[in-house]
């Protein structure tokens, strides 16, 4: 088998742990893979953020001005600037009243991916078709 | 044999699922089966040596160094670590040290993957 594909599951709140921040930073390593593989051997990772996970998608997030850290925000927009599938389901943004104007994108940094914003029903089909899943 | 590959990213004391994952590793092991443990956030916290082994609370160090004993691969998360105060002078040998594509490398390998997250 040459690609693997890893769905990353996030479903825990920004800041109340670091978990959506490891999902990121580990879908990222995707980029790194290969010095540890064989040639014609792949990593593909689809981000996914589901349930309460959807908050980590709103933008204008402050955390450097208040705990002096780097933002989940930004996670998820480098995730978008490496290429990489993010989803964001659709209905759990709609149960919190989350427009979709107010989820985070990548454009400000030249990323040419846009987020997925999808029905939960599209998110399944991604880790259906996953390898592995991990979730966050 | 099957190879199994485990990110652990709970830490030692505050949860069962980091003894867990260790109990799991070594029940799988002698099976035969090929054992990889990734430690992250939390669990990354977890191989400095010297640690005291009080009744209430779990105990790492000795399981960590038996599971090595077995040739499980143990790694954990050098930017992780490094935060909680474990590096390289104070960590328990053997353990091994590096960046998150070893994990994403030994799932590529992996029959299957278990993936305990964090608090």
């Amino acid at each position: 088998m040459a690609d693997i594909k890893l769905a990353f599951i996030v479903q825990r709140l920004p800041y109340k742990s670091e978990n959506p921040k490891l999902a990121a930073t580990h879908a990222m390593a995707y980029q790194t893979v290969e010095i540890l593989l064989e040639d014609g051997q792949t990593i593909t990772p689809a981000l996914c953020y589901i349930g309460e996970g959807v908050l980590n998608c709103v933008k204008d997030q402050k955390a450097m001005d208040i705990y002096g850290i780097t933002s989940t925000e930004m996670h998820f927009k480098s995730c978008l600037l490496v290429d990489m599938d993010v989803y964001v389901c659709k209905d759990d943004l709609e149960k919190f009243g989350i427009s979709e104007d107010r989820i985070a994108d990548a454009e400000d940094m030249g990323a040419d991916k846009k987020v997925q914003i999808v029905p939960f029903e599209a998110i399944q089909k991604v880790m259906n078709t996953a390898n592995h899943l991990l979730f966050f | 044999m099957a190879v199994l590959t485990i990110g652990v990213f709970s830490s030692l004391i505050g949860s069962m699922n980091y003894d867990f994952a260790l109990r799991l590793s070594d029940a799988a092991a002698d099976k035969g089966h090929k054992v990889n443990l990734w430690f992250s956030g939390n669990a990354a916290g977890s191989p400095i040596k010297g640690q005291k082994h009080l009744k209430d609370y779990s105990h790492g160090e000795k399981p960590l160094k038996a599971l090595l004993e077995k040739g499980i691969e143990i790694c954990t998360c050098e930017a992780c670590s490094v935060a909680r105060g474990v590096n390289k002078t104070n960590a328990i040998e053997g353990v091994q040290w590096n960046a998150m594509h070893w994990y994403l490398a030994k799932i590529y390998s992996s029959d299957r993957v278990l993936h305990i997250g964090g608090e």
